[in-house]
């Protein structure tokens, strides 16, 4: 692939994380309350409320420094890079050269950084609450997220999520392999810690015991929030492309052709949307779990992926 | 050319030390003259080593002392020049920062003390790692250590201090103890205290692309005495107790130098001879060591995690980034003894890479603590605050050093942290034993380290930089000095640059993996014309600094595009922070450095074991407190549990032992008599 076939490819991928990833917001928010028996928002509210927030004015608080500003730009970026080392809907992922699946865990880590740090500069204690509890549980995700990632990266042997999607092909019954169920387990329990879901943590809620994501943001307003929110879709729905992608690649072209990526992206939407009911059932089903109970949670999801470690070379 | 620049710089280091002595007191002479002969030292060892590397010379000298077994031998190969770029590239740094922070010194008269003590540590770590025979390493060892000793402990009006000097000299004493042992018997099979003897005698053609021979227990006694003996040097856990205490009662300078290079000195000896002097490993060895760094980086960042000061804190990081370092080391040992000569090589470079990371960015960190100190006249992390505002540069050097040892891209942390974590997992798929379970198994506790780190930085620039100052200090605290601000800012470019320069780098160890691990992997680490960075087995992974920082740029345009779109009339205004309706938000309001790491204190608290303390006072009645005092503390297991019982068995070994020492100068005599005769017996029978 030529460079400029490369950037446009980049292009066509990153107009197509950004213009999905409310909607995949939406969509669950809409089958939360339909299942709740609610009638529940518009599919495309995320869509109005970002360009409601862009057109606004923005208040920053006065303790706040430049760090403030920084962060919701660096928050955006990450998320969006990290949308180009992943395959989408074709194999090869438009930027799969610059970084594999470790550069897209320490991307996300990055933007947490600094999503934290931003929840410290305004200098209330929601913010401070929010930032250490968001790095606490992310610190006590990442080892059953490289886990899950290490059983992947083996039967692949490479870290490289486009080698990895490929090498499934022609395999299509892989994920029934005992060691790539355990570890799609690990990494789902690992995706509702990350992304902030019920029940780690609440989005709808502004409850001071229990917000986590929501306190660190607390005193964004405007274009900055707009970006934070987006940001925050375009994250969830990476983590969920690298979930559907890793564990059931089929259906990715493997060409930029418009037959190809029609099928790939029709096969993509079933896959994302298939993620959201399991998403939207666990949301409905469960209680917020309390904080001290998360470790827990993730023990296990550590467990699965030892488990999954293991049972890759015993089966 | 090489030679001038070397002894060059050793003789300015050399100038250096004496111009702090003999300088009048109470001018700035004595700074002026010791920082700047340091920084000029450091610059002409930084031209050695450049021009070493570019001739990839084995330049070799001797300079006989005139007293039996010792030469004063110099040599600069591959693995020497690289410790001693680390070295200068900080001396350089670090002078140029205490040009202008031994200020506060020289009214209380003890720059020049400072600065000569300072110089001699220079000197004679330079000749540490670059000496050529053990009789002559011992000896820079030894200065190394006892320069360090002097310094720790500068302080000397401080109990503190002086308690961490004392433990300090006792450790390291332990160690050397290991170290003479060591060299004793690999003298005693190589024939002589040369270097290339040790390394001849180890390897049938002293070389590692041939059979070892060197095995059994002369080695396992080897390495255990070695790993014991540099290990103290290094900080492994559980010998690290003397580094928490000695890194930050130091004066931040020094703190620099002591967590960025004086520790690497036991890096620079496990390299040395674990992979030379040693023969080919035993698989067993490489587990001891990979166990061990998993075991030093984890434990490392737990305790730095309950750390409010903010030195303490930086030094606890050291001993988890020794960890980490060591992880790489194993791992290389393992696939030498498994036979995987390229794989070593990368985990090497894995390791050696973060050695150099770790000594930029760790050095960084504490010029940026002196700074603070410097400014805020506090080590507390809860009586700083808002100093982001006050001192923006150096603010922005910690965020820095703070990214960067966090291993986020596109930082160097991030870039060896990759390189271990490939390393790990190419082992996985290289060898079938039971063993290769604990390749992943160290890479996913490596992965909670990293993110424990970044907890932790979140939490030390947070809770030091942002919001509202908690403390007058903190709120009168001023920028620094152009020259200490000039310091930090050659390490924090130095960061940036090992980050998105990781490619041209990578070279540089060609010359290091040729001779410990007998294989030359740079090449086949670099792909896509210099851009990115490729795991060595098959198509691997890939990563891209470079690319990650200019798509940073790039991207930019579409949220900037975004913002003109949408917003051409919105207004950006200064308000208040949402103080829940109360009056006025203070700085009581926030978050504290001991809430943030509440949560990991009480997920962990089987290791931490906490105990709390509270008490109420009150007037009236207990519903209506006047005030309440907490205190927290946690348990320091390795003080309480090892330490404690081996010093206490050492006190009463100790007075047993005084019975013989009875003060009559007769017995003295007859103990002298009865050694003699034993010795004539000892001689006359062999």
């Amino acid at each position: 692939m030529t460079a400029i076939g490369a950037a446009l490819a980049a292009a066509a991928q990153l107009l197509l994380f950004l213009t999905i990833a409310p909607l995949v917001t939406g969509v669950i928010r809409t089958m939360k309350a339909r299942l709740q028996t609610r009638r529940g928002p518009l599919v495309w509210q995320p869509y109005l409320n970002i360009h409601k927030l862009l057109r606004k004015g923005m208040v920053i608080p006065e303790t706040a420094s430049w760090l403030f500003s920084v962060t919701p730009w660096v928050v955006f970026l990450t998320a969006a890079m990290v949308g180009l080392m992943i395959p989408m809907v074709v194999t090869e992922a438009p930027l799969s050269l610059f970084g594999g699946v470790l550069a897209v865990v320490y991307l996300l880590g990055l933007g947490r950084f600094f999503l934290a740090l931003g929840g410290l500069d305004a200098g209330t204690p929601f913010g401070g609450l929010g930032s250490s509890r968001e790095m606490t549980i992310s610190a006590i995700a990442e080892p059953a997220m490289m886990l899950a990632i290490f059983t992947v990266a083996i039967s692949a042997n490479s870290t490289n999520l486009s080698e990895v999607a490929r090498s499934a092909i022609g395999q299509s019954w892989r994920f029934l392999a005992p060691s790539q169920m355990l570890a799609f387990g690990a990494m789902f329990i690992v995706l509702i810690a990350e992304t902030g879901r019920i029940p780690v943590d609440n989005p709808a809620t502004h409850l001071e015991l229990t917000m986590i994501h929501e306190a660190m943001i607390l005193e964004y307003s405007g274009p900055y929030l707009a970006l934070i929110e987006w940001g925050a879709s375009l994250k969830q729905l990476v983590l969920m492309t690298l979930l559907v992608n890793t564990f059931f690649p089929f259906g990715l072209s493997s060409a930029w052709t418009a037959g190809g990526v029609a099928a790939g992206l029709a096969y993509y939407l079933a896959k994302v949307l298939a993620i959201c009911c399991l998403v939207v059932l666990i949301e409905t089903a469960n209680a917020k779990m309390r904080l001290f109970r998360v470790p827990d949670l993730l023990a296990i999801a550590f467990v699965l992926g030892a488990l999954a470690l293991i049972s890759t070379f015993l089966f | 050319m090489i030679e001038r620049a070397f002894f060059g710089g050793l003789l300015a280091y050399g100038a250096g030390a004496v111009a702090g002595l003999i300088a009048p007191r109470g001018s700035v002479w004595p700074r002026v003259l010791s920082c700047g002969l340091a920084l000029l030292g450091g610059l002409l060892e930084l031209c050695a080593c450049i021009l070493s590397l570019a001739s990839g010379a084995n330049a070799h000298w001797e300079i006989p002392a005139g007293v039996p077994f010792l030469v004063y031998g110099f040599r600069l190969d591959a693995l020497s020049t690289y410790f001693n770029l680390i070295l200068s590239l900080l001396a350089v740094a670090v002078s140029t920062y205490s040009l202008g922070y031994l200020r506060s010194f020289e009214e209380k008269r003890t720059a020049g003390i400072l600065g000569f003590f300072y110089n001699l540590l220079l000197a004679s770590l330079t000749a540490v790692f670059t000496a050529s025979n053990a009789f002559f390493f011992l000896l820079a060892w030894e200065a190394t250590a006892l320069s360090a000793y002097f310094l720790v402990s500068f302080d000397q009006r401080e109990p503190t201090a002086r308690h961490a000097g004392n433990l300090y000299f006792v450790m390291s004493h332990a160690g050397t103890g290991c170290l003479l042992a060591g060299f004793l018997l690999l003298s005693a099979q190589g024939g002589s205290l040369e270097f290339s003897s040790f390394a001849s005698a180890a390897w049938l053609t002293g070389s590692a692309l041939t059979g070892p021979a060197l095995t059994g227990t002369r080695q396992a006694a080897l390495f255990l005495l070695f790993f014991a003996g540099f290990g103290v040097k290094a900080g492994i856990i559980p010998l690290h107790i003397w580094l928490p205490e000695a890194h930050p009662v130091a004066p931040s300078n020094i703190s620099a130098l002591m967590s960025g290079i004086v520790i690497k000195c036991g890096i620079y000896g496990m390299a040395r001879v674990f992979f030379e002097f040693l023969g080919m490993p035993p698989l067993w060895a490489g587990i001891v060591v990979l166990m061990v760094g998993v075991a030093s980086a984890l434990l490392g960042v737990l305790y730095a995690l309950m750390e409010h000061d903010l030195k303490r804190l930086l030094a606890y990081h050291s001993i988890e980034n020794i960890g980490i370092i060591l992880i790489g080391f194993g791992a290389a040992m393992m696939f030498m003894s498994l036979g995987y000569n390229r794989l070593a090589a990368i985990a090497l470079i894995a390791g050696l890479y973060h050695t150099m990371n770790h000594a930029i960015f760790k050095s960084l960190l504490f010029l940026g603590a002196g700074s603070v100190l410097h400014g805020a006249h506090t080590r507390n992390m809860e009586q700083m605050g808002g100093l982001i505002s006050r001192m923006p540069r150096t603010a922005f050097c910690f965020l820095v050093g703070a990214i960067a040892i966090s291993g986020l891209p596109p930082l160097n942390g991030f870039v060896s942290e990759w390189l271990t974590y490939q390393a790990l997992l190419a082992g996985f798929g290289a060898t079938e034993k039971l063993t290769r379970i604990l390749f992943p198994v160290a890479g996913a506790l490596l992965a909670l380290t990293a993110a424990l780190a970044a907890t932790c930085f979140v939490k030390a620039f947070g809770i030091s930089f942002l919001a509202l100052p908690r403390s007058e200090n903190a709120g009168r605290a001023r920028e620094s000095d152009s020259f200490m601000v000039t310091g930090m800012a050659i390490l924090a470019v130095t960061c940036v640059a090992l980050g998105l320069g990781a490619t041209l780098f990578l070279p540089v160890f060609d010359g290091i993996t040729v001779r410990l691990a007998g294989a030359q992997v740079s090449g086949s680490l670099i792909t896509a014309g210099g851009l990115a960075l490729r795991a060595g087995t098959g198509r691997g992974g890939t990563v891209s600094p470079a690319g990650i920082a200019a798509l940073f740029v790039i991207l930019s345009a579409v949220p900037a595009w975004l913002l003109a779109l949408w917003g051409g009339k919105r207004k950006r205004v200064t308000g208040p922070t949402w103080d829940c309706g109360l009056p006025g938000l203070t700085s009581d309001n926030e978050y504290t450095a001991f809430a943030f790491s509440k949560p990991l204190r009480m997920i962990f608290a089987a290791l931490y074991r906490p105990s709390r303390e509270i008490e109420t006072e009150y007037e009236v009645s207990p519903y209506y407190p006047k005030a309440i005092h907490f205190g927290s503390e946690i348990e320091s297991p390795f003080e309480e549990r090892l330490y404690g019982p081996a010093q206490r068995a050492i006190l009463m070994l100790a007075r047993r032992m005084r019975a013989i020492q009875a003060g009559s100068i007769h017995a003295y005599l007859a103990y002298i008599f009865v050694t003699l005769i034993l010795l004539l017996l000892y001689g006359v029978r062999s």
